[in-house]
């Protein structure tokens, strides 16, 4: 492979040893980076037991999974109607959850910004509290409404709301605190109380990024609300999961295939609805 | 001060004034217009989602009553014997929490070698074909579009129950969400040493490894320590369908009422993923930080 080279390459050499000179200081730091990380992924095929020899039957059975499902087909037409009610609940979790989460959060993100309440243990305690939220993941609170309100998508809202609430708090927060404060001083300079400085100076800043902000978790809680029927909390998630232990695998791949397109159509719209609110500005 | 400002003749006060207002009018519409159709909206979904106030009201009580119910039995007098007993499954619990942070790491390690491998390819400034790109991107984007859990669901049946399907289906999520923002890292790079290595005759690998690899290392590698952190969360209920870790004990404890041990156990999932979140963040920052001062 040595298709090129100087004339003069050994008086190039000789006149800038430093550059080809290899570093063994600094392989020496990438050897030991790539040997860890290997390790710790040969540490973990024996601490899991991975069973390789299964790999190769299970390969061959997913590929007669793949040929059974080929092509989607739902069944019957009474079917096909239960499928897209389940997909209308999925969407309805998906909207209100986003939706009652971000409302919920709006007030308690002013209490976790530094620049609206200056109470380090207010600001803390919010902080954690939120965090606390956040670490329990949708499936988790799914599991618990559910055994609150009962089986049912009421309980998937709640579980979307609840931790959406952790993620909007965070995300909120962050977003006033990097609000211009000029706008605030100057409502408080011309009178206003600290609560005016917060509702005329700060939100109108604020307001078009947290509106963008829910629209993208919209998106993403399309995809986390197709999957809560797992545990029981309503949606195409229970379909999904029965049709899958019942091995229907036809109504499988008609799911996973309507699944897709619900997603990449809200992905769309709301695309659309956030470029047209904000313009085209990355998520901060 | 009078002088100051100039003063409008009356009929263009007036015209500037009915301008003024019927913008705000206009604002004021849009609003309440935007306000409506949410409210519709919601009130739409809610038909479909069978809100049900009066069941929320009813059983609301039982929220806190749960976190109650859950909550371990304390007395200041014997808090030593009753936090033991809280955490019986102590040694069994953290060698779970092992597994589930392993899955995490293999699923994340082999996803991103994968999208690694695949990123360049769905990158339209590296590949000319518009069919690869387009081929790649529709790939990655199925690969994350279905859930994890999805994935582990069907993986369950092929391969058995444990850890293994719980690791495929982390890595191809994790192929198809980190392919997609590796390549949209690719895309922003800086052309010229690209155009450098091909001038002097690179080829097409030669290309991606000297001229794109030394420019998005560390952008990569911030982007798969964060999907480590949100892939931790997934790994913690992969137990629910039976791939590994420590959702199954979850779900069992929830599901047979052994109340404190739910409580002790997400207290510990919580505490991890917390403990991963800030570790992570960390690194990034200063992965972040080594490149700015770099630049």
């Amino acid at each position: 492979m040595n298709s090129f080279s100087f004339e003069n390459q050994a008086g190039i050499v000789e006149r800038h040893p430093d550059l080809f000179r290899p570093d063994w200081w600094h392989r020496g730091k990438i050897a030991i980076g790539v040997g860890g990380v290997v390790a710790l992924f040969l540490f973990g095929i024996v601490q899991l037991d991975i069973p390789f020899h299964r790999l190769s039957d299970g390969m061959v059975r997913l590929g007669g999974f793949v040929r059974l499902m080929l092509p989607p087909h739902p069944g019957s037409w009474a079917e096909v109607l239960k499928y897209l009610h389940a997909l209308g609940e999925t969407v309805s979790i998906a909207f209100l959850g986003t939706l009652g989460g971000a409302l919920l959060a709006l007030p308690v993100s002013l209490l976790a910004a530094r620049n609206v309440v200056a109470n380090r243990i207010v600001h803390l305690l919010t902080r954690r509290s939120l965090d606390t939220i956040r670490g329990v993941d949708t499936l988790i609170w799914a599991l618990i409404w559910v055994g609150i309100v009962g089986l049912g998508p009421f309980a998937g809202i709640l579980a979307v709301i609840c931790s959406d609430f952790g993620t909007f708090g965070k995300l909120f927060s962050e977003a006033i605190e990097a609000a211009d404060k000029n706008p605030a001083e100057g409502v408080r300079s011309s009178g206003g109380s600290h609560l005016h400085s917060v509702r005329f100076g700060l939100l109108p800043q604020v307001f078009p990024i947290l509106l963008s902000q829910v629209l993208y978790y919209f998106e993403s809680n399309t995809r986390s609300a197709t999957i809560i029927g797992i545990v029981g909390a309503g949606g195409i998630g229970l379909q999904l999961a029965e049709q899958i232990r019942v091995l229907e695998w036809q109504k499988v791949s008609f799911l996973i295939l309507l699944i897709l397109m619900t997603v990449s159509a809200i992905d769309w719209i709301s695309g659309k609805l956030r470029f047209a609110i904000i313009g085209h500005r990355p998520i901060a | 001060m009078r002088t100051a400002v100039p003063e409008f003749p009356e009929a263009r006060l007036r015209e500037l004034a009915d301008r003024y207002a019927a913008a705000v009018a206009a604002k004021r519409r849009r609003v309440w217009l935007g306000s409506a159709v949410l409210i519709a909206a919601a009130i739409a979904a809610g038909w479909m989602g069978d809100v049900n106030l009066g069941n929320f009201v009813e059983n609301f009580w039982r929220l806190p009553a749960y976190f109650a119910s859950i909550a371990p039995k304390f007395s200041f007098s014997t808090a030593w014997v009753d936090l033991s007993e809280w955490l019986w499954g102590l040694p069994r619990w953290t060698r779970l929490l092992g597994d589930t942070l392993l899955i995490a790491y293999m699923g994340t390690l082999s996803g991103a070698i994968c999208g690694f491998a695949l990123c360049f390819l769905a990158s339209a400034n590296l590949v000319r074909s518009r069919t690869t790109v387009f081929v790649t991107r529709r790939f990655l984007e199925f690969c994350r579009t279905v859930p994890d859990i999805v994935f582990a669901l069907i993986f369950v049946l092929a391969f058995g129950l444990g850890p293994l399907p719980g690791v495929l289906a982390i890595a191809i999520h994790t192929t198809g969400a980190l392919g997609k923002q590796f390549a949209e890292v690719v895309e922003n790079i800086d052309s010229k040493p690209i155009e450098g290595v091909a001038a002097s005759g690179g080829s097409w690998f030669q290309i991606v490894r000297f001229g794109a690899v030394p420019q998005v290392l560390s952008n990569f590698v911030s982007y798969a320590l964060l999907r480590f952190e949100i892939n931790v969360r997934g790994a913690a209920v992969m137990g629910f369908v039976g791939a590994g870790g420590i959702g199954q004990d979850l779900i069992e404890a929830v599901r047979k009422f052994y109340y404190t041990d739910v409580s002790a156990i997400l207290l510990l999932i919580v505490v991890t993923v917390m403990l991963i979140d800030f570790v992570t963040e960390r690194v990034r920052h200063r992965l972040l930080g080594l490149e700015g001062s770099a630049a």
